[in-house]
Order: structure tokens, then sequence, then C-alpha cells
């Protein structure tokens, strides 16, 4: 077993940012919200991530602003953790430890330095009762402090944070759970309860799924299962009283949020429009349509200028007062399962997979933002539940990404199957994808695979899809038959099927010059150019569910994964070259080396296996990476590559692996010396202005008494130059050291002279590991800098 | 906030025929002129000088006819017998033609009665030509002979007989007076030179030749006869370039486009058909009623003449540009183009401040309608009479759009009677088109769950819902027999294929490593 102890499994960007909803400030600059473990702050104008508030280690449950304090922000987790923040500067104040895992929190201006909290209960025996809970927070300076005031205030709520609501400032508080809504009155310390009978006449769930509370009027608006609203008046008394029903809404209603001023009331659901109703006047309606997804929450900033709706598809909208959309905040979508492979964008180098339905995502995992979506299916989204629609669930890029290929398909339950093969070509103009080519019904059944000739240089593009009807295809794109059609689309030029087997998965060489589909137990080589059937591997029992050819120098090698073996065939002597035995449910090449990652399932976990198919053992294996299955993974190409030199961690130096859990959650592999230079990058800028007096100068003289900027230009550069006799001195400097040093060196010592100033810099910081020179040691090298640059090549050695 | 996405409509590829520039020249000919003619018309000929006067020589008759004329100008009825073959002479003032008696006459175009008569041949004459130089007739005859005459002194100069059958074709040489080609039913086709005894060139067509011609650069021959169109090249002595087998019957004419680009050819399967000249395709093809025995065009293709076997002759003529200059002119009564781009081609200035105004998407009314979700309607928009006519795409577009969002059902039921046969009439009309069945099938099992409580209560659509099961059975029945005949197919494709012998040595071996079980069958090929 190799060692495997500077690799890290980490996850990679892409986390929910509609788990709760978000909050704005009260400027209206930022909006805070819950995603994972940390709370991001976004820029209401640029859409961008100003900072990260990590320091949770269990998934943040709520965020809220402090009452007292509007540039203070409070977060919850269910680590059992209040957390104090000041979200300007991103900086921890406070961290209130409680013990229980808090589902939900809630804090009124009314009610000062008493938080209330949804926990469960251990003392309960069920362990499903959640308990709204009043924190006293204790007042003490520290910053980890223990709160030791529990009182219980309701008990059964629903964790929903939805479900509970301050009405009129704190006066009493509104929870609703299934069939009941209960008011609290604080002063009064007394609780009503109102129920709605189990099914009403016409078939309509009654049960609550959100409520709000009118900040000025005693007015509590409830959202039901059955898309209703209802407004009730008069909650004070047990018998008196009242509610008024509104109804738009066709499905449950998620969200429920009533202006600061009252004046409004918002609504929102499944079907992702935003209603604005008059208060008072609930016939007059405002609607803002087709926002994305299914609305989650909805939220409005503290001067009712801007509000922001959550979507299920890991968005978040801020909309001007109801009329315009202003920003969208979208995260990666990962839906309910990614049915389409992680591909590569060569290009754009994103991630490419399917996101909100029938669209195709490109995610770029250097900057963690989403680039754009490509709407695929080109149809109006209906937004309710059940309804079966268009869905990506195949797409392949070619090398040299100019051509995309899509598969959208819908079942119905009593008509059949309906599929579209879509090909888009890449155009240089607008910079996207543009559809060339749609074949309906391309396939009798559901396709199983698709793959595109690899070869960059090759003249004409091929693409093989292989389907359950039996069958598979080869498209090419053919000129057009008559002059007056616009340009070339894609025709099928073969279809080839194999004793009425099911084809599987399909691969190409390398090269392109071999075409291998897998028909269950049995492997078919074919060769593409003149379709010729070359030969026949199998190795029963068990279906053959995955093929990956071997590169570059194992090009030779053919592997494929049985849901017992893994299997490598030598295709030069058409023989099982080896064979091992394990569950392997993925299969991965690396693009640019020979290496093979392996994702096996056994027990519960996945371990990984990586390993070149010429050699018997594996260059890196890694157990348990994850729990539950993977079987979607890529290796990402690297923008620059690491130079690590320690055997299990080489396979990580050109491309990057990131997998898919079966949470969905996308997870990467770092290394340590990885780790190490981006805390190197962070300390060079600081390192800079140690040693270059020019930089801080340059800073801290006020902008207007600067000479003019062609002026500063020169002298930057020249700063930063090393001179010519200075670069001859330090290499005769070098030689002089490697006489004393060992022959080995050489080749080193000189890279490393030949290198930029900064980069020795830093380089020198971290290899002398202690950073803290003093102030006269700077101002020493600051005047030996002035004479000669030798010192760099003394720092080194010394 | 993104827009509504419209109904797609679904672009079928487009049945029949494509629209290419020659279809569009050829059928840019107006309606027939047809006149009738005392017997089949084996012959006709354009006279080489303006205004373009053409024989037809049928029965014991030629007539001229004007270009635009429906009577004949001119006829020449001192036959004896069947006339053959009426050509006139490159000046157009002299005719030659041959007869059933075997005597030749040569007529002045001006005058009434034979100026000369050649006799000589013992059996019918077919061919009868003037050579280049104007002064000389080339004949030809049933007895296997063709002669060359002089025309001043009416006297035989060369009798040619090296044909073993009837000469029933032939061309003389524009360019040089002494050659001359002859068709013969003995399958050959001979080029002679009347400075040598004997023929030059023979080129064997393997079917008794019907028809001769000569490319304007005379490098070229083309012959007909049987089924076959060839082609010869003079150039390479007599080598077969092109053999077009486009008809299913005899071919009897031929004849070139005025620029030298599209070749005509004429059979007795009534069609006229047109080739391109430098690949030899077909890219036109015209129907006619009765089996056609000549053709004849204008120069600059200013008309088709065609004479056919039940004695019809056809005369097509040339749409004119200026007529439908006139048409066009006619239509024109719109505002004039200043009006539509009154300031919008003005070009902004530097300093101009550019207010961008946002494209106003225009939606169809069925679309308008669906995005209020008014689905009833939307159909309704759908099977208005022109699109349900017109554009049958976008009915069945809707439809389905319809059934993707679930609500299908509710567009189509709460119809009357007349709603209801309208839709029932649709979909009759368009089930069994493959492009839209499997959508239709879905909404006529869908108005059969919702009106079956209804059936019975009217008689019209009663009579609809018997047409439309009779047609879904009769589908059935055509399906059924696609299907065997499919299979027979099949089969003939197995045994005539030969069988192909995979290497599968790989197996043996690699299963030998395991001891597994070697698959036995041997893969076959399977290509459709």
């Amino acid at each position: 077993m190799v060692e495997h102890g500077d690799i890290r499994v980490v996850h990679c960007g892409g986390s929910k940012i509609n788990f709760r909803d978000p909050v704005i400030t009260h400027d209206s600059r930022f909006l805070l919200c819950a995603s994972g473990e940390a709370v991001k702050v976004f820029s209401t104008s640029t859409e961008e991530c100003i900072h990260e508030l990590r320091g949770h280690t269990g998934l943040v449950t709520g965020v809220l602003l402090r009452p007292s304090n509007h540039l203070q922000v409070y977060s919850s987790s269910l680590d059992g953790t209040l957390r104090l923040w000041d979200f300007t500067d991103g900086i921890l104040i406070k961290t209130c430890v409680i013990g229980y895992p808090i589902y939900s929190f809630y804090a009124s201006a009314k009610h000062e330095n008493v938080i209330f909290i949804v926990a469960s209960m251990p003392s309960d025996k069920r362990a499903e009762r959640f308990q709204l809970v009043a924190v006293h927070l204790p007042q003490s300076g520290d910053q980890m402090v223990e709160a030791q005031e529990l009182s219980a205030v309701l008990s059964g709520v629903n964790p929903n944070p939805a479900a509970i609501a301050f009405g009129r400032g704190g006066e009493f508080i509104a929870s609703v759970n299934d069939l009941q809504l209960e008011v609290y009155f604080f002063k009064k310390q007394k609780s009503f309860r109102f129920f709605l009978k189990e099914d009403n006449k016409k078939g309509g769930w009654n049960t609550f799924t959100c409520v709000a509370c009118h900040p000025k009027d005693d007015c509590i608006a409830t959202g039901h299962e059955d898309g209703k609203i209802r407004l009730w008046r008069n909650f004070n008394h047990k018998k008196e009283y009242t509610y008024s029903t509104l109804h738009w809404h066709h499905s449950a209603v998620s969200s429920l949020c009533f202006t600061p001023e009252g004046t409004n009331l918002l609504s929102g659901g499944v079907e992702s429009v935003l209603i604005q109703w008059r208060y008072n006047q609930e016939s007059e309606q405002d609607f803002l349509p087709r926002l994305g997804g299914a609305i989650t929450h909805i939220t409005v900033s503290p001067d009712g200028s801007l509000f922001c709706t959550s979507h299920s598809d890991n968005k978040i909208t801020i909309i001007q007062s109801c009329v315009k959309v202003s920003a969208v905040i979208q995260g990666l979508v990962k839906g309910d399962s990614i049915r389409t492979d992680l591909m590569m964008d060569p290009r754009s180098k994103a991630l490419v997979l399917n996101g909100k339905p029938g669209h195709l995502q490109f995610y770029s995992l250097q900057r963690d933002k989403l680039l754009y979506n490509l709407d695929i299916v080109q149809q109006e989204y209906i937004h309710e539940s059940g309804l079966q629609q268009f869905e990506v669930v195949k797409a392949a890029l070619d090398a040299s990404d100019s051509w995309l290929a899509t598969v959208e398909e819908r079942h119905q339950k009593a008509a059949e199957l309906e599929l579209n093969l879509k090909l888009w070509a890449f155009d240089e103009q607008t910079q996207s994808f543009v559809l060339n080519t749609t074949i309906s019904a391309p396939h009798d059944a559901q396709i199983t695979a698709m793959c595109f000739c690899q070869p960059a240089d090759s003249q004409t593009t091929l693409l093989v899809s292989t389907s359950k009807d039996g069958h598979f295809k080869a498209w090419q794109l053919a000129a057009p038959a008559h002059t007056e059609d616009e340009g070339p689309s894609w025709l099928c030029d073969f279809v080839s099927a194999y004793h009425g087997l099911v084809p599987e998965c399909c691969s190409f060489s390398a090269d392109g010059s071999l075409l291998a589909v897998a028909f269950q137990e049995v492997v078919t080589v074919w060769s593409p150019s003149t379709w010729e059937l070359l030969t026949t591997l199998s190795q029963p029992p068990g279906a053959v569910s995955d093929l990956c050819f071997g590169r570059l120098s194992c090009s030779k090698y053919l592997l494929g994964t049985t849901a017992s073996n893994l299997l490598c065939w030598n295709l030069l002597t058409c023989s099982l070259e080896w064979t091992t035995s394990m569950d392997v449910r993925r299969l991965v090449a690396d693009p640019l080396s020979e290496n093979m990652a392996a994702f096996c399932y056994q027990s519960g976990s996945t371990d990984l296996f990586v390993f070149k198919p010429s050699e018997p053992r594996p260059l890196f294996s890694h157990k348990a990476v994850c729990s539950g299955k993977v079987t979607q993974a890529v290796f990402a190409p690297r923008e620059e590559m690491l130079e690590s030199c320690e055997e299990s961690s080489q396979w990580l130096n050109r491309s990057q692996l990131y997998f898919l859990t079966q949470q969905m959650d996308l997870m990467t592999f770092t290394t340590k010396a990885e780790e190490d230079r981006l805390l190197a990058s962070s300390k060079q800028t600081s390192l800079l202005l140690l040693f270059f007096p020019f930089f801080s100068q340059l800073l801290q003289t006020p902008a207007h008494v600067l000479p003019s900027t062609s002026y500063l230009c020169s002298m930057f550069v020249q700063s930063l130059l090393i001179s010519v006799s200075d670069a001859r001195e330090e290499k005769a400097h070098a030689e002089e050291e490697m006489e004393s040093e060992k022959e080995e060196e050489d080749s080193e010592e000189e890279m490393e002279s030949s290198r930029s100033k900064p980069e020795l810099a830093a380089a020198a910081a971290t290899e002398s590991d202690t950073p803290a020179l003093t102030k006269a040691q700077a101002r020493e090298l600051r005047r030996v800098r002035k004479l000669d640059h030798s010192w760099l090549a003394g720092l080194l050695d010394s | 906030m993104a827009s509504f996405k419209p109904t797609k409509i679904q672009v079928y590829p487009k049945l029949g025929e494509k629209v290419t520039q020659d279809t569009l020249y050829w059928k840019n000919y107006k309606a027939p002129v047809q006149i009738k003619e005392f017997g089949a018309v084996t012959s006709i000929d354009f006279s080489p000088v303006t205004p373009h006067n053409f024989a037809v020589t049928a029965f014991t008759r030629i007539h001229i006819y004007g270009p635009f004329s429906q009577e004949p100008v001119k006829s020449f009825t001192r036959f004896k017998d069947t006339a053959y073959c009426g050509r006139f002479r490159s000046d157009g003032q002299l005719l030659v033609a041959g007869c059933e008696d075997s005597v030749v006459r040569l007529f002045d175009v001006s005058g009434k009665v034979a100026l000369r008569l050649f006799k000589g041949h013992t059996k019918a004459v077919h061919l009868t030509d003037f050579t280049s130089d104007r002064y000389q007739i080339l004949t030809g005859s049933d007895d296997y002979t063709c002669r060359l005459w002089d025309i001043p002194n009416a006297t035989e100069l060369t009798t040619y007989t090296e044909h073993a059958d009837y000469i029933r074709c032939g061309v003389t040489s524009k360019l040089n007076r002494d050659l001359f080609i002859t068709g013969s039913y003995d399958h050959t086709v001979k080029l002679f030179d009347a400075r040598v005894e004997k023929s030059v060139i023979t080129m064997d067509h393997g079917q008794p030749v019907e028809s001769v011609l000569l490319y304007p650069s005379e490098g070229l021959l083309v012959s007909a006869g049987g089924r076959h169109v060839k082609v010869w090249d003079l150039l390479k002595g007599g080598q077969p370039l092109v053999s077009l087998k486009n008809h299913h019957k005899t071919v009897t004419s031929l004849a070139l486009s005025s620029n030298g680009q599209r070749l005509l050819s004429a059979s007795l399967d009534r069609h006229v058909k047109v080739y391109n000249t430098t690949n030899y395709k077909v890219v036109h093809n015209f129907d006619y009623a009765a089996s056609i025995l000549s053709l004849g065009l204008a120069p600059d293709d200013a008309s088709i003449v065609v004479g056919m076997t039940n004695s019809i002759l056809s005369i097509k003529h040339r749409k004119n540009q200026e007529d439908s200059k006139e048409i066009a002119g006619q239509q024109r009564r719109r505002p004039s183009y200043r009006v539509f781009v009154k300031g919008k081609n003005y070009v902004p200035k530097q300093d101009d401040y550019l207010v961008s105004k946002p494209v106003k998407e225009h939606l169809a009314k069925y679309d308008k309608q669906l995005r209020r979700f008014n689905v009833s309607k939307a159909l309704d928009t759908a099977l208005g009479t022109y699109i349900r006519f017109r554009k049958p795409e976008i009915t069945v577009a809707v439809i389905k759009e319809l059934d993707r969002r679930g609500t299908l059902m509710n567009a189509l039921a709460g119809r009357d009677e007349r709603g209801l046969s309208q839709l029932l009439n649709f979909i009759i009309g368009n089930l069994v088109d493959a492009r839209f069945t499997p959508v239709l099938v879905t909404a006529a099992e869908m108005i059969l769950d919702i009106y079956q409580s209804v059936i019975g209560q009217s008689p019209v659509v009663d009579r609809q819902l018997l047409r439309l099961q009779d047609l879904v059975k009769r589908e059935i029945e055509f399906q059924k027999d696609l299907l065997e005949v499919l299979g027979m197919l099949d089969t003939m494709f197995a045994s005539s294929l030969p069988r192909k012998e995979v290497p599968c040595s790989g197996i043996g071996r690699s299963n030998g490593l395991t001891q597994g079980e070697p698959s036995t069958s041997k893969p076959q090929l399977q290509v459709t």
C-alpha cells in the first residue's frame, strides 16, 4: 500500500446557497446566505462573493442580522453553536455554545439578548420532537461563551424556519405545524391554538407550510399545501377569530413575506412566480413570472427596496421593487441527479454537466462560478410537480471542442419514449454553441453511451451512439446535398448490431483508429474507417459496463470493467493481459498521461485506485474516499504543472481528479505541496512590500502627489529587473558555492538563479521556514540589495 | 427573468422532388397547345431561320406551323403514301421529305408542288437531310442503303450498302459537307465520309437505333435505341462515353437545348427527360398523355413541340418575361420602400446618445394563449382553417406541446358537435402521415376516452368515428404487408451477402487463461 499522508480529499465549490433564506443588510449593499459550513457575503450589485465567514463545523442553518447592531450578524449551525460576525470585515466576534444542534433561530428587537432557537431536545422520548427555546445570551467579553439559561417556549414545533414568525415587532410569536396554528403572547404568557380540518370538501390539503406576520397590524398570513393563503385576524380570542382566503397558487405556497411597512404581501411557490398582494386590497396583484426554479424563500431588505428570492436550482435572484431582476447569484446546480457524465470543456476549462431542467451548465472550477447555461431543450418549462419534461441525459464534447452532442429524453407513462439527439457547433463570433442538427428519434430506445472520435487533427468528426435497441450508430458531418441548404449537417453513416445484444458502452482509441463497443459480455473492436469487425474479446461472466483505451505508451491496452472484475486486454495479441477482482463503478483515463483512476465500491464506501495499465502495482490508492457509490468522475488538466517529486502524488501533477459522490457533492484531491503553494502566494505580496521599498512608497504616498503613471512605470519595471552584470555575478557566486557543495545540485542551482526575483523571495521565505525577519535585518537587506543581488543565493544556501 | 419560449414547430424534411434551377427553368412553360393531326406525328423539324417555323410530318402530310399560330401556315399534301422526315435546308428555303413509296420529294417552302423527285430507293425512305454545302441530299431507306443525291440535276451520286437492316435515322455534319452519320436497325451507327467509298467509324449501339444527334461542336454523338441513350466520343474514334438508361421503353427522339447544356430524350413511355450534359444526370422530367414519337425544341428553348402516337401535337411555349412583369406590376400597390425605412436608416453621429429599445418579440396567437394557460383556446386557434389545411405541422406541434404540459385532455374536452367533427376531420386527414402519427394517435385515444359516453347522439360524429376505424384498420394492413416485404428483403440480403470470418483467435487464448466457456457462435456482420 502506498502511503498517502499528504493527499487529502476536499470539497470543491458548488455548495448550496438556497438552503436557508438569505439576509440583506440595512444599507442593501450585501447579501448574506448560509452555504454549507460557511456564510457567504455577496455584493448585491456585482454578484461577487466578498467574504466567506468560516468557522462552523456543521451545516449552517440560519443567518440573522443582530437587531441591536446592524453591522453584525448571527449564524447558527448544527454543530450547536451560535456565532456573531462582523460581516464587513469578515471577522468572528463571539461564539456561543448551546450544546444542541440548532435547526433554525429567531431574534427580535423587543427581546434584547434573547435568541429563540429550534432544537430537538434529548429529554423528549420521541427523537423527532422539536422545541422552541429562548436562550439568554451571557453578557461577557469572552470570545467563547456558554449559554446556560435555556427556557422552553413552545414544544412540538416545525423545524422549518418558515413555520415560525414574530408578530408586531415581537409581541407574539406564531408557529404552524401540520394542521395547527399556535400564537403565543409574551406579555400574557398565553397561547392560542387554531385547528383546521384534515380535508376540505374540494379535496385540498389544509396543511400549513409557512407563516408570516404583519409588522404593524394584528394579522397573520399562512400558506397552505393546496396553494391557498389565509389571512388570520382577531386571533387573541379563542372563538371569534376570522380568516380570509387568497387563492392564486396551484400548488403549495413555499414562502410568504410582508414588506417592512406592511403594505404588500409577497408569496411564491413551485410556479416560480413572485406575487405581490396589496394589503387590504387583495384583489390587486402584481406578478413577476419565469424567475427560474421553484421559489423556496423570499426576503425583503429592511428598507423595502430590494426583494430577494431563493430558488430550487441553487440560485438567488435580487429584484428591485418587484419589477426588475437586478442581479442573479447562481451556484452550481446539482438538482437530484446528474445524468450526464462530468466533462471538461477544453476551451473554457469549465466543468460541463446538466444543470437546471433542460440546460447544460458550464461551471468554472477555478473561480467557483457558473459561467453560463446552455439551453438544450429550448422549450417553455412548466412548473408543475409530477409532470414529465424533457431532460438532458447524455452529452459529449469532441476533443477540439468544436462540437457538442446532447441527448434529451422524455419518458411518459403511456406513450413511448421521446428522444432527441442534438449537435451543436461552436460559434467563434458569439463564443457559444449554436444548434446545428436535431435528430428526433435517433434510436428506438434509450441511448446508453455516446462518444466522439478523439483525434483533434482529423478532417471528419465521428460520433458513435449506442442504444438499448441493440444497435449502435455512427454519425458523420456531411456536406449538404443541395447547394441551397445553409451548411453541413449530421447524417447517419453506419448502423450495426451484434447478435441482438444490447450495447452498453463504447470508446474510441486515442488515435481514433479503433472503436470498441461492449455488447454485454462481448467487446467488439471495429475499424471506423472501413466499418469492419476486427475482433471480439470476451471474459465471462458479467456484462462489461465501462470501457477505456490506454493512452500514450499504454495505447495497446483496452480496459473494461464488469460487476466483479477489472480486465485489461492487450490489443496486439488480442489476449487478456491481467485481471483483478474488484467492483469498479467508474473508470476514467487521464488525457495527459497513462494514468487511469478506478473507483471501486466495497461494502458501503468507495475506494480509489490510480494505476498504469502496464504496471501491476497501483500508483496510488485511497481507501474509503467517500461513502456510497461514485459514478461520475473526470480528470481536469491543470493550468500549470505541479512539480511534486513524491511518488504517490506524481499522478496529480498534470491534472486534477474531480468526482461526484452519491450525495451529489463535488470532491477533489489536493496535495500538501499545493496547499503550501497557496499559502506562499498569499505571503508573496507582503514580502514584496517588505523587500521593495518602492512598493511601500508607492502605496503610502497619497495619489494626488504622485508623479505621472508613465514616469512611474519605467521606475517600476526597473525595480523588478535583474541587471545583466548582477546575473553574471550571481552565477559566479553559485559556481563558488557549487565547489563546496555536491556536484549533483548543479542543475537545480542554475534553474533557481534564472528565475525572476519575486518568486525567489517567496521560495526563500518558504524554504527557510522562519519568515520573522526583524526590521533591522530587513533594513540591512535593503541596503545590501542596493549594492548587489548575490545576497539571494547566500540566503538560499544559509 | 427569462422570456416565454414559443412552441417549437418541428421542421420536417420536404417530401417530393427538390426545387432546383432546372426545375424552375423547365417549369416556366405555358399550358400546352394541343393540335390534332391526321396520323401519328413522326417528325418535327424547326427552320433554322427566323421566325423559326416548324415542319410536322404526320401521315401523308407535312404541315408547317408558325411560332404562335395554331393553324398550319402551309401544308404539303402531295404524297401518295405516308410521308417521313420533313427537313428544312439551312437557309430555310427548301424542304425535303421521304415517303413510304420510296420517292424522295423536294419542296420550295413557298410553293406547293414538289420541285424535284428523287427516285432510286426500292423501299420506304425514313431518313432525308441536306448536306452542309446545301447542294446535296442524304437519304436512308428500308432497302438497307443510304444515298447521296445532287439537287440541281436530281441524280444519284453515291450509294452505301454497308448497313444490314433498315436505316431509320441519320444526321449530316453542319461543319463538313462530306460527313454524315446514319443509324440503323442492325444496331450500328456509322460515320461516312463522301470522299471515300465506305464508312469511317462504326459504333455498336446494341439495340436498333432510333435516333442520332450531333453536338454543335460535332465532337460528341448521341444515339438512341431501345431503352438506352448512348454518348460517343467521335474524336477518339467512336469510343463510348456514357450509357444512359432512364426510360423504360424505347427512346424515339433526341434534342439538345439551345445552349448545349441540356439533352432531351423522348420515349414511348410517355416521358421526356432532360439531362445535364456535364454529369448526364436527369434534372427534369415531362409527362405526356401518349407515347412520344418525335420531339422538337425551338431555338432558345422558346417552345417544346412533341408529337405522339395518338396523332396529337403538343406545343408548349415559354412564358414571356414581360408577362410575369405585368402581373408583378399589378400586385405592386403597396406603400413605397421609403415609408418603411423612414428614420430607420439614420446613422447616429459621434456624440449622439443611443437609447437602446428592447426588441419586442412577436408571439403567434396560440403561443400567447399558451402563455396564459388558455389551453382550449390555443387548440382552437391551431385548428383554424388556414393553419389546419396549409400548415398541419403547426397544429400537430400545438397538440404535442399541450400533451407535454399534461393538459391535452382538458383542451380536447368540452367541445360541441361542430368542434368535435372539425377535430376528427383533422385527425382523419393526418393520422397516417408518418410524421404526425405518434402525436395524433395519443390525441385520438384521448378523444375516444372523453367522448365515449356521447357516441350515438350525433350522426356526423358517428360517421367520422367509423371512418377513423376504417382508416386505422387499413393502415394496420399496410404495415403488416410492409413488414412482410421487409422480411423477404432481409432473407435476400442475408443470402446474397458473403459470410465474413471474424478473427476471434483472441477469444480462445484469453479464455484459455481462465478456463472460461468460449463463445461458440461465429459473429456475423449485420448491416442495415
